[in-house]
């Protein structure tokens, strides 16, 4: 990359020959409707929630590094913490990142739009975000929102969590949710009716299409969940009982309603990472990506299944045996379009003329960790092995291969990918692929031995275990501190990134970046496409 | 060999004539996480064989394509880096290759699915028990009924560190164990009181959320005489990670006699009780 910068700075300049008038600082950051800006917001948000989520996880790995370990004392503040730990990642990093920021960022600039459909809209819905983050930190300082993440009642009712810091925690989420929910509006609107002329659905790049597909999850599965958490507000303050079986209630119609939303959740924190990865194996491959049609209808079908798999996390609830053998055959056949996505995704490398950049190391790192996050959620599946993991370290090390490796492998593809087109400079290439190799060796070291731990049968959310779980245990904090490092070589890169004085050319990786962002300056002007391109 | 059995059924005949009866039933297996353990707990029950055949065919097939996905991966980084490739090619197509990767991992599935099918519904209920315990789950101790037993009401709690004898595996011992007569089918009916937890025996692979206002059942059979340890699998709050549950699998003779035990305890401490009414 530096090469490049190289020898096409002079042609291009900085940005000081955008002439676009720039507002001031509070206009800009505050009062913002520029799509780049609120993605920019949203970056730096997710990058402060990960590093609060990011510290809990330290800490967790810390307590658990050997049994009888007092670093969290209390049995309460532990669950406060892995809440808290789940609740951020989600809900303030990898949504924040891999929907309104690269969202943000590239629908309008790859469709060829000048801005999002609604500018205004867009603003709110970010600046939801921070007042729900303070919420979550509320709840996470008053030590009162043990539930786990999933926030089953009664454990989560007025009873068992009596505190305010529980409310908080749930009102964060209908903040969190409504603006989710704005955000994917703005998105379905902006790629239905803005895209440049020429440009059809089917000609629609791959990452526009699964910012679409993960919308239409959001608007369909978010409402579920505020009417989860407004009936459980009502139980906790208001004397009802939905969920409250001395009231004629029900502690598993929360489950459903539940993990109706938060089955979908999981395709949503993905599915986005899916069009990154699409484009940056095709760019450092140099070859268009394999079987487009079906890696469009694979994200289409597993959105779709995607809502019909829910009570997969119920399996031991108590629900009819026919009801699991259904939702067991539902469940596996989500493996059929993943598969697909896959091996589409080598067949793009295949015969391609492939440069190992950072991006594409992080784009081949998600491959392999996303199979075996993959192929795990097959063993998970079965109701009836289920019955030996379910809740143990083994659906951890599952979702987090899926979500810690795959999802945020993803963002830091994309971010590699994108850094010199949001911010005009040169990523260092070495220090990049340093972030990498940690990355890398660090999240398998930590999560590839807690399949054991779950095997074996240690429960999740422990924060003190019997000493036969002592050595795996171990392994898997010291891959935690070795991510840990890898995580401040990343602010080191962003560092050295943001005080480079380099500029990069508009299309830095050349003959393979083929979508339309890569027309536009590096950083793009302020209001792209006064005039509109079109697609032939 | 034969002799050997002998004496050592004489010398345990010994011992258990010189004691009175529950404290020395002969100690049997243990059924408990191991160091370093790699795969599931050792099976000691109908149940769990089940599982980790299944488990094991699984873990077989997501093996061998893990290593297939990884060595397509290896061979494209080595065949088509852009040195030794320094010309893409332009195939962005290929029907039969697509039908192929459709297909060929719906029909895996089908391998799965079948025998996942039957062990779910093997697992799931057994229509003839021999007896039925209720399990009630509380914060943050589990209580056992035997309602076909005189309702023996029995509570199990942690021993806690400053307690345990040496020899006890910490976080895992309780006070009073579970028992149940080895070789029975065994109704559970899970129920709670207070939050969710959930009942989980590693050994006998069985399972179940104990959610108050349902009842949910499951069965559970132990094919080995031992003690089987388990643990609270559902966060339940502050000690979630201090409830466990240790199982004792008796002989039919030594369970019967632990009954009649159990029921006169039992009747012993409610005495003082009914005297004082």
């Amino acid at each position: 990359m530096a090469a490049t910068s190289d020898t096409h700075s002079h042609e291009h300049g900085d940005h000081a020959h955008n002439h676009d008038h720039k507002p001031s600082f509070v206009q800009r950051w505050l009062f913002s409707t520029n799509h780049k800006d609120i993605g920019t917001l949203y970056l730096i948000f997710a990058v402060v929630g990960g590093l609060l989520g990011g510290l809990l996880s330290e800490v967790m790995r810390a307590q658990l590094q050997f049994p009888n370990n007092h670093i969290v004392t209390e049995g309460q503040e532990w669950n406060t913490i892995i809440t808290s730990h789940g609740l951020l990642m989600i809900f303030f990093s990898v949504m924040p990142a891999l929907i309104g920021g690269f969202g943000n960022w590239f629908i309008p600039l790859m469709i060829g739009a000048p801005d999002m459909a609604f500018p205004r809209l867009n603003n709110i819905s970010f600046w939801l975000l921070p007042p729900a983050f303070v919420m979550i930190c509320i709840g996470l300082f008053m030590g009162e929102s043990g539930s786990g993440w999933t926030l089953y009642p009664p454990l989560s009712n007025a009873t068992y969590e009596s505190g305010m810091g529980m409310d908080c925690t749930l009102f964060a989420l209908h903040l969190a949710g409504v603006s989710s929910l704005l955000g994917s509006m703005n998105f379905i609107v902006t790629i239905f009716n803005m895209r440049a002329p020429g440009m059809t659905l089917h000609k629609m790049p791959l990452f526009i299409w699964a910012e679409l597909v993960t919308a239409f999850l959001l608007v369909l599965s978010v409402p579920v969940l505020a009417g989860a958490i407004t009936m459980l507000i009502c139980d906790r303050n208001f004397g009802t009982a939905f969920f409250d079986p001395a009231g004629g209630g029900d502690p598993v119609l929360f489950q459903h309603l539940f993990w109706f939303f938060g089955h979908p959740e999981v395709y949503i924190m993905i599915l986005p990472g899916f069009g990154i990865i699409s484009h940056v194996i095709s760019t450092f491959s140099k070859k268009a990506i394999f079987g487009y049609l079906g890696m469009v209808y694979a994200m289409v079908g597993i959105g779709v299944v995607g809502f019909v798999v829910w009570a997969h996390h119920m399996y031991l609830s108590g629900i009819d045996v026919d009801t699991r053998a259904y939702f067991m055959g539902a469940t596996l056949v989500i493996a059929v379009p993943t598969g697909i996505k896959i091996f589409s995704w080598i067949a793009t490398m295949w015969g391609g003329s492939i440069e190992f950049k950072t991006p594409m190391l992080f784009a081949i790192g998600f491959l392999f960790v996303f199979t075996i996050g993959g192929v795990t959620g097959v063993v998970l599946a079965n109701a009836g092995i289920d019955e030996m993991v379910h809740n143990t370290y083994y659906v951890i090390a599952h979702f987090h291969y899926v979500l810690s490796l795959g999802a945020v492998f993803s963002i830091f593809a994309g971010f590699y990918y994108w850094i010199g087109k949001m911010s005009g400079r040169p990523y260092p290439e070495f220090w990049g692929k340093v972030h990498f190799w940690l990355t890398f060796v660090g999240v398998n070291l930590t999560f590839f031995p807690q399949h054991f731990l779950g095997l074996s049968g240690m429960p999740r959310r422990y924060p003190d275990y019997p000493a036969a779980f002592a050595g795996w245990n171990y392994v898997s904090s010291i891959g935690a501190y070795v991510s840990g490092i890898a995580f401040l070589v990343f602010l080191y890169v962003c560092f050295r990134t943001f005080t480079s004085k380099e500029h990069v050319a508009d299309n830095y990786w050349g003959e393979g970046a083929t979508t339309l962002e890569w027309t536009q300056t590096s950083p793009p002007a302020f209001h792209t496409y006064p005039e509109m391109p079109r697609i032939s | 060999m034969r002799i050997v059995k002998w004496l050592l059924a004489v010398v345990a005949g010994l011992v258990f004539s010189f004691s009175a009866a529950p404290s020395v039933w002969a100690q049997g297996v243990v059924g408990a996480p191991h160091p370093w353990e790699m795969g599931m707990q050792h099976s000691y029950g109908p149940i769990k064989d089940r599982i980790i055949d299944l488990h094991n065919l699984v873990l077989a097939i997501i093996t061998v394509i893990t290593v297939f996905v990884a060595v397509l991966l290896m061979w494209v980084m080595v065949r088509y880096n852009a040195r030794r490739n320094p010309v893409p090619s332009q195939t962005s197509h290929n029907t039969i290759l697509e039908i192929a990767w459709t297909v060929i991992p719906v029909l895996i599935l089908v391998v799965i699915a079948i025998p996942s099918f039957r062990l779910i519904y093997y697992q799931d209920r057994t229509p003839d028990p021999d007896m039925t315990i209720k399990v009630t789950a509380h914060q943050w101790y589990w209580e056992y009924q035997y309602p076909d037993q005189g309702n023996i009401d029995i509570e199990s709690r942690i021993i806690h560190d400053e307690d345990l004898k040496p020899g006890q595996i910490r976080l895992l011992e309780v006070d009073n164990q579970l028992v149940i007569p080895v070789g029975k089918k065994i109704r559970i009916l899970t129920n709670s009181t207070d939050v969710i937890h959930s009942f989980f025996i590693p050994s006998f692979g069985v399972q179940r959320y104990a959610i108050p206002g349902r009842t949910i059942e499951t069965w559970m059979e132990a094919d080995q005489i031992g003690t089987f340890y388990g643990e609270c699998n559902q966060i339940c709050g502050q000690d979630h990670s201090r409830m466990p549950i240790s199982v004792k699998a008796v002989s039919e003779a030594d369970f019967k006699a632990w009954v009649e035990e159990a029921k006169k305890s039992a009747s012993v401490a409610q005495l003082p009780k009914i005297a004082s009414n």
